[in-house]
């Protein structure tokens, strides 16, 4: 068999002309303007973060069943949003499931991982029991876990389909994309009625505040 | 698990032995119980793990009940089981509740039957029953620094009012 013999040039002029295809003028700039988007490097980053988002193998009560078992299973597929890859360690995981109801004695833990977390992180309140202590209302169980940790996402229900957890999953990622989705506040035109927005209390902490926040945070970062 | 009859024979063997340490009897749905002397409780669990007619050598539950209106306000409740006959019998022995800062106290048998080390534990923890000359006697479940025995009966159910709509009309 023969090889046929070309000039690197000639090689590369063939390979350039492959590339180019065979659209030409206004044509060209269609195709190109419908294909390439730009976007700021902020939005790029955070379209990145929502599609490869790993979880933290972590379960509390029955929810762990519906949460980090089911959802990674075949038949509801984490991994159609990039979320497959569950990690044992906080300090790799970006996403904590609160998956179930929260002792007292459990609390001081969790916050323990939550604070273990690298930066950015999320954290899912999944269920009646971690969203407000549920049918525990009583000595063992924290009523909410937002009162000793920031919580992004509420998921209702006891437990929560799988479903719900995959919407509410895909909400967080739009929220980590910067599309936020408003909620009750968009079915009833009430946009624009946060706290944050009306100038309240949580838009402008308090100077001492501000200055205790500096401080800690130069301490955390030494 | 013996009858009634075949109870009241243990009862009276007992006795016999060490007079005074029986209390009461009760075979109710087919169950069997002894209410002792709490003094006397390891005498008494003693015997039935020891005597040949009896040899109870398992403790297969140790639990504590708090019968609140009731004047010996604590049971502390020994399931015993004989594992050759597979005869189950309940020995009960009821605590007084001293005045507020003491807690009840009543013999460990850690010694007798190796099991009741957590289960002891737990009942302390949830009821504030002190058993005596235990190994550890300290919290197993709650965090050690809890305040409180939430198991009883008076000790307050916790938790948080919500608003509930049937709650604003019943309470205002």
């Amino acid at each position: 068999m023969e090889v046929e013999r070309r000039s690197l040039s000639s090689k590369q002029a063939s390979a350039r002309q492959m590339l180019r295809g065979d659209l030409e003028g206004e044509d060209l700039d269609r195709y190109v303007e419908e294909r390439v988007v730009t976007t700021t490097f902020e939005k790029m980053l955070n379209l990145a973060r929502a599609n490869s988002i790993f979880p933290l193998t972590f379960g509390l009560a029955c929810c762990a069943i519906e949460a980090p078992i089911s959802v990674v299973t075949a038949r509801y597929d984490l991994a159609r949003f990039g979320a497959e890859a569950l990690r044992a360690s906080p300090r790799q995981a970006d996403l904590i499931i609160l998956s179930g109801r929260v002792s007292i004695k459990m609390a001081p833990v969790v916050r323990r991982l939550y604070d273990q977390m690298l930066e950015p992180k999320w954290a899912i309140s999944m269920g009646a029991c971690s969203s407000s202590g549920g049918m525990f209302s009583n000595y063992a169980v924290v009523q909410g876990a937002d009162k000793f940790m920031p919580i992004d996402l509420h998921i209702p229900g006891c437990p929560p389909r799988p479903e719900a957890v995959m919407y509410g999953f895909s909400k967080l990622q739009r929220k980590i994309i910067g599309n936020a989705d408003q909620g009750w506040r968009q079915r009833y035109n009430a946009a624009g009625t946060e706290e944050w927005a009306r100038g309240g209390p949580a838009s402008a902490p308090s100077p001492e505040a501000a200055e205790a926040y500096e401080a800690a945070r130069e301490i955390s970062l030494a | 698990m013996p009858d009634a009859p075949g109870l009241e024979l243990i009862r009276g063997e007992i006795e016999r032995d060490h007079p005074g340490s029986v209390l009461a009897t009760s075979f109710d749905r087919a169950q069997a119980a002894l209410v002792v002397d709490p003094a006397q409780i390891l005498t008494v669990l003693s015997w039935l793990r020891e005597e040949p007619g009896q040899s109870y050598r398992f403790l297969s539950s140790l639990h504590v009940a708090d019968y609140l209106p009731a004047a010996p306000r604590f049971g502390v409740h020994y399931e015993l089981l004989n594992r050759d006959r597979v005869e189950r019998l309940r020995v009960k022995a009821m605590l007084v509740d001293p005045a507020a800062p003491a807690l009840p106290t009543i013999d460990s048998c850690v010694e007798l039957f190796p099991t009741a080390e957590a289960q002891e534990r737990e009942a302390f923890d949830f009821f504030g029953i002190v058993f005596r000359n235990h190994p550890d006697m300290t919290r197993i479940l709650l965090p050690d620094d809890y305040v409180g025995w939430p198991q009883r009966r008076d000790f307050p159910v916790g938790g948080e009012p919500v608003t509930f709509t049937y709650n604003e009309h019943t309470y205002g």
